[in-house]
């Protein structure tokens, strides 16, 4: 498998393209409001696997800089109305340099004081939103969305295409990433961070490389979000749905690559799509917790590690990766 | 605003109050993370547990939330250390604990929370006592009751716990645990065993923190989110894993966090906590009377 990248990215627009016709064909609004879903979880998952899956360190914070990147959109919008690229780009912007903030605040020390510091930070941004009444605090910000939109038709294809191609971007990134230099840096991170520091990793550099990263396209999923929704109120933006879902999809469907994510997320994010609509969407959101605690534990390493395992008939495990030890070493007789 | 005396003494004691309360909310992740190094971020479902097993007998029988939530103690013991078996053997034993064990916990804070909302839907449940209304006035202070029980009982329970740590066997097995897993396995000692304890008597402590919330404040499954951020705060800040610290760590984000609310409204204090885990950490992490 070892396809160049601009090939990679051109294959994956024809695949995109593929969908949109698709979805085109089906003839029906519905699955583009669907399909949306669908693919804003896919660049979140993506996002959160390139700090998570590469890197090792675990964000509970998606959900923050998601509703960051829709925050910026709705105070842009307020200034003045633009158009939703340069919204995309303010998004990831500003979810990229918090990112980096909170990288550089708690990176040096231990992995879980990041993972706290994440989970966190969503109380604290929902706290300054909820008092911020230039975008609407407490009570929520109406955008209104334009009926239609000039070559697309009805608007919420246009919004569909956008997060196509940021789906698309996402995962020719996080491909870049895995096959590059730095791709190799994240992995010694993981795999032990002492031993990567003691040869000359700059271990701090890359994690706050991969803090930003990771912030930015989850701002930038989280851009075109209140043009979706219409109305966006603190509560919906910083749900906690986005942090369970991106850390669900990328360990249900494999963190070792970007094939992971991709699966975890169109699975997952169907099926609740679909149990939305037939069963209700609090009993989804459990079948996701269960789903999450199940497969930590019985498959660590994923469908990707499942089907691995099944086609090999070996060990599923990651080539070159090395269990911390942290208990004792078995004392002999 | 114009500044007042009373205004300031009233929030500063109101401050010390529901920080004892936090000291009790915290022990248990102190003890998790603390002394056990197990990121238990599921810490706060098991308090929103802890205030609907008292808010359930409450209302049935009419039972003291307090005494209620001594008598469930063993139940939540025995869950906590089953908890930690499975934690163990699915994590520990294959040195995943890191990221898998911290998707793990935050699985299970999801499931609580998501199954209470099923069951007993988002509106504010209460509890009935004695102490739940009157207030003492001492000079100009006002002392609710339902703040000073609670946060009495929650230094009782400090101080046992405090005791049992130092004092006895199981709880110097389980400082040690802390220190040298290998030496305390060559006093004969199964440190899986005294973990297991440790972390069932963590969750224990939830019964009880539980039903001082629920005494406190009305309860819907959702409020344990707000103190994710207050007890790590409290626990790093307190030293992680020093009784006295947490103590005193806990009162400090109390007072702090009562003044703003007072001078800046109630919707600011949320973020207190945030800054002063961000400045912890960024300037002692080892916290007030860390090693």
């Amino acid at each position: 498998m070892t396809v160049r990248s601009d090939i990679f990215l051109l294959i994956c627009l024809v695949v995109g393209a593929a969908v949109f016709a698709a979805a085109l064909a089906l003839g029906n609004e519905y699955y583009f409001f669907a399909g949306y879903v669908v693919l804003q979880y896919v660049v979140l998952s993506t996002a959160w696997n390139i700090l998570g899956g590469y890197c090792g360190y675990v964000n509970f914070g998606s959900a923050a800089f998601f509703a960051l990147g829709a925050y910026s959109t709705v105070a842009i919008h307020q200034f003045h109305p633009m158009p939703i690229p340069v919204l995309v780009v303010g998004g990831g912007l500003v979810s990229g340099v918090v990112g980096f903030g909170m990288g550089y605040l708690t990176l040096r020390l231990r992995g879980a004081f990041f993972a706290i510091a994440t989970l966190a930070l969503a109380v604290v941004l929902e706290t300054l939103v909820v008092n911020w009444d230039y975008v609407g605090g407490s009570r929520g910000a109406y955008i209104v969305r334009p009926e239609t939109i000039a070559p697309f038709g009805s608007y919420i294809k246009y919004l569909f295409l956008i997060m196509m191609l940021l789906a698309v971007g996402s995962i020719t990134v996080a491909r870049l990433i895995e096959r590059s230099r730095l791709g190799y840096g994240f992995a010694t991170i993981r795999d032990d961070e002492l031993a990567a520091e003691a040869s000359g990793v700059p271990t701090l550099r890359l994690k706050l490389i991969a803090t930003t990263i990771s912030g930015a396209l989850m701002g930038m999923a989280g851009a075109p979000f209140p043009y979706y929704i219409g109305f966006l109120q603190p509560s919906s933006a910083f749900s906690l749905d986005y942090a369970v879902n991106s850390i669900a999809m990328p360990l249900i469907g494999g963190t070792t690559g970007w094939v992971g994510p991709l699966i975890g997320a169109v699975l997952l994010g169907s099926l609740q799509q679909i149990a939305t609509v037939t069963i209700s969407s609090a009993v989804n959101l459990l079948i996701v917790g269960f789903l999450l605690v199940g497969f930590v534990i019985v498959a660590p390493n994923g469908i990707i590690g499942l089907v691995q395992k099944y086609v090999e008939h070996k060990p599923a495990g990651r080539v070159g990766r090395r269990p911390v030890k942290t208990d004792l070493p078995k004392a002999a007789p | 605003m114009i500044f007042s005396f009373d205004l300031l003494t009233n929030a500063i004691v109101s401050g010390i109050l529901i920080g004892a309360f936090y000291a009790a909310v915290t022990v248990g992740i102190t003890i998790s993370f603390g002394i056990l190094d197990i990121v238990n971020i599921a810490h706060p479902a098991f308090i929103i547990l802890g205030s609907y097993v008292a808010y359930i007998i409450n209302a049935t029988f009419g039972l003291d939330p307090i005494l209620t939530a001594i008598l469930v103690t063993p139940a939540f013991y025995a869950l906590g250390a089953g908890i930690y078996q499975i934690y163990y053997l699915s994590f520990e034993k294959r040195g995943q604990e890191s990221m898998r064990g911290l998707a793990f916990f935050f699985g299970l804070l999801f499931i609580t929370e998501v199954s209470l909302v099923l069951y007993f839907g988002v509106d504010y449940r209460y509890v009935q006592a004695p102490y739940i209304g009157p207030t003492w006035h001492v000079g100009s202070l006002d002392i609710p009751l339902r703040i000073m029980v609670p946060a009495v009982v929650s230094l009782l329970m400090i101080a046992v716990l405090q005791f049992v740590l130092t004092r006895t066997f199981v709880g110097r097995a389980i400082m040690a645990v802390a220190q040298d897993q290998l030496a305390l396995k060559l006093m004969a000692v199964d440190p899986i065993r005294i973990k297991r304890i440790a972390f069932g008597i963590s969750i224990a402590t939830a019964s009880l923190a539980g039903a001082f919330l629920i005494i406190i404040q009305p309860v819907e499954p959702s409020v344990g989110r707000e103190y994710i951020g207050r007890v790590f705060a409290i626990c790093v800040l307190g030293g992680m894993g020093s009784m006295p610290g947490i103590v005193i760590a806990a009162m400090l984000v109390g007072i702090v966090e009562s003044l703003t609310s007072t001078f800046y409204g109630p919707s600011w204090a949320p973020a207190v906590s945030f800054g002063f885990l961000l400045l912890t950490l960024a300037v002692r992490p080892a916290g007030l009377l860390g090693r």
